[in-house]
């Protein structure tokens, strides 16, 4: 016998005629105990059945709903059910519940994780068609802003510009030179210690110069900035779709690609190409220091061993390609922003992805650019 | 523990009624400036309690002061005969579970379905089968008067007063003894408001709530609400009933239930 303060169900037999005696409290806290008497309850055969809820000291719709689910099982199996004994409370609880839905729903069916992983891998095939229009469409868009802002100046949002200039281009000073400085340093400490067997270490400067103008400089900045302002655009974009300011701009009257995606992306253009240069410079200085302090060559001897080694074409190859990282990372970063949907889950997956993307094309179009230079032995 | 469930009563003298929260001498300011100040409060059990002031009269800090949301200055708050500000992190959880609120945005999780997050106070708390728990929480979405269909939903595919209702149900996962509305009906068209405040009533009855609502609605004032509590100048200037307010002799409280809207409503 359970003591008194148990919930409890019992199964007694008076007289040939079944009675259910439910007792003690039947509530949210209790029902998970209540649970299997009510199901072995349900599997009794008898054709008429007495409940009896008087014992029951506290009971809430949670209590309520198991005895409402005994009373189905049982009148499922085609048994007569009297009911008595119930406070007013119950009474009522059962009322209210009693119009809740007779039949549950099928339980959603399972996906095996085989057929799971196939069917992400062809959605993110087939996703990475509307990748690409989804971009073209905010290029076209930023186009037709740009044409007609060289129309009306007036439309070109100066202040917008510059504040993401600022933001993304004077704020990530520090942290992009002190990277390109401790690279190009890298970069010397490595290729001296190499070089050394072959007692070719003057050629320091040369792979230095060569590698860091041409492709690390702006490799790098790049994807420090896909990492830091690509990220930003993204979350901002996407917080202000899902809070429908979005919506509002268009309902203004403004086009939210001129408004909120031109500035960026222009600002983003024009500080690329700067932080590239200061990249560049940094890279060469670290290297420098390495080779003074590492190979014994002065500042003198390196810039002199420098200006052999790289023309400014060499410069040039890593410059120019740094606009058109930054349209990418802009787009990208745009394209993701303007797909988040309703949820915090979604914000931080397009957040995600828009970073992962930019940095993955840029590494792509960097390749296009080396292969496109070769060609043209520039 | 078990809640205990009162039954609807008639209202009784205020000394034989159970206090459920007690606030006093609540002191709350963001800075130099006071919103509330030396405050006294009492919520009876199985009343729904409507709390009304002028915007920025700090409605919602009280609210929010109550469920230790809010930092406070001074003063003591008692939930269910438990001092909250003092009471270690089990008590305190075991009292946040007797709790449910109905945030004014609905506060929704917004990665989860709609019975997900009814689902989600008894997956925290409870051990219960995850049939029951489905159950559960499909007997509250409908209770709630939503469509089952909406169970599956994101809250970002419902409407406003369909998150409303969808948050009520979650604030009821777990048969709590108080429910805290913060502003149920805003934002709701005049039937919807009207059905909101009937609903509250419904639960009120078959589940022996105690309501504390923060509102601005002066049908759901008069419709639903046993008592008023009206706030200014940093404390409550009167509490009572709707015919008390009509009674008081303050320029707002005047102006505010003998208003146009007010008068409309009359009429």
């Amino acid at each position: 016998m359970a003591t008194k303060t148990a919930s409890q169900l019992e199964l007694l037999d008076v007289n040939g005629h079944a009675r259910i005696v439910a007792s003690g409290p039947w509530t949210v806290q209790t029902v998970n105990g209540i649970e299997p008497l009510v199901d072995n309850a349900v599997a009794s055969p008898a054709k008429q059945i007495t409940i009896d809820l008087a014992g029951i000291t506290h009971i809430d719709t949670a209590g309520a709903w198991m005895i409402t689910r005994l009373e189905r099982g049982l009148a499922a199996n085609g048994t007569k059910i009297e009911l008595v004994g119930a406070s007013d409370n119950a009474t009522r609880l059962l009322k209210a519940l009693d119009s809740a839905e007779r039949v549950i729903p099928p339980p959603r069916p399972h996906i095996g994780v085989g057929r799971e992983m196939i069917e992400g891998v062809g959605r993110t095939m087939y996703n990475s068609a509307n990748d690409l229009e989804a971009g073209l469409n905010i290029l076209g868009g930023v186009t037709r802003g740009f044409v007609r802002a060289l129309v009306h100046p007036a439309r070109f949002r100066f202040t917008s510009i510059v504040f993401h200039i600022d933001r993304t281009g004077l704020r990530a000073v520090p942290i992009i030179a002190l990277m390109s400085l401790l690279i190009g340093a890298i970069i010397a400490q490595q290729s001296a210690f190499q070089l050394r067997s072959f007692g070719a270490e003057v050629y320091v400067v040369d792979l230095v110069g060569v590698l860091v103008l041409r492709e690390l400089g702006v490799l790098l900045t790049a994807i420090m900035i896909a990492g830091r302002s690509g990220s930003a655009f993204t979350a901002e974009i996407g917080s202000m779709k899902m809070r429908e300011e979005i919506d509002a701009l268009s309902v203004i009257g403004l086009d939210p690609t001129e408004v909120l995606i031109m500035p960026r992306i222009f600002a983003l253009i024009i500080a690329l190409p700067l932080l590239t240069f200061i990249s560049d410079i940094m890279a060469l200085i670290g290297g420098g220091l390495v080779s003074w302090v590492y190979v014994g060559l002065p500042p003198s001897a390196f810039i002199m061993r420098l200006r052999d080694a790289v023309a400014l074409n060499t410069l040039f190859v890593g410059l120019i390609k740094a606009p058109f990282m930054a349209l990418i990372i802009g787009i990208i970063a745009a394209t993701e922003g303007l797909r988040v949907q309703g949820s915090a889950e979604s914000l931080g997956a397009r957040t995600t992805s828009s970073v992962v993307k930019a940095i993955f094309m840029v590494i792509v179009v960097d390749g296009l650019f080396a292969m496109y230079f070769s060609a043209v032995s520039y | 523990m078990s809640a205990v469930l009162a039954q609807p009563q008639p209202p009784a003298p205020d000394a034989e009624r159970e206090v459920v929260i007690r606030g006093r001498g609540i002191t709350v300011g963001f800075g130099e400036r006071k919103v509330l100040e030396n405050l006294d409060i009492d919520v009876y059990r199985g009343e729904i309690l409507g709390i009304v002031g002028a915007s920025g009269t700090g409605k919602s800090v009280l609210l929010r002061t109550i469920l230790g949301l809010q930092p406070k200055q001074a003063g003591t708050v008692e939930i269910l005969g438990t001092p909250y500000d003092e009471a270690d992190a089990n008590t305190r959880a075991s009292i946040d579970r007797r709790l449910g609120v109905l945030f004014q945005q609905g506060a929704l999780f917004s990665s989860l379905t709609v019975l997900q997050n009814v689902e989600f106070p008894m997956r925290e708390h409870l051990h219960l089968s995850s049939r029951l728990m489905d159950e559960l929480a499909r007997v509250k979405i409908e209770l709630v008067g939503l469509a089952p269909e909406a169970a599956e939903r994101a809250p970002s595919e419902l409407s406003g007063g369909m998150i409303k209702r969808a948050s009520l149900a979650r604030a009821l996962a777990l048969d709590p003894d108080i429910v805290f509305l913060d502003e149920p009906t805003s934002g709701l068209d005049p039937i919807g408001a009207d059905e909101f405040d009937k609903l509250i009533a419904t639960l009120r009855d078959t589940l022996g709530l105690t309501v504390f609502m923060v509102t601005h609605d002066l049908d759901s004032l008069h419709t639903v609400c046993d008592r008023i509590a009206v706030l200014g100048d940093r404390h409550v200037l009167i509490e009572g009933t709707i015919e008390d307010m009509l009674a008081f002799d303050h320029p707002w409280v005047q102006q505010y239930f003998h208003g146009v809207r007010a008068r409309r409503r009359e009429a």
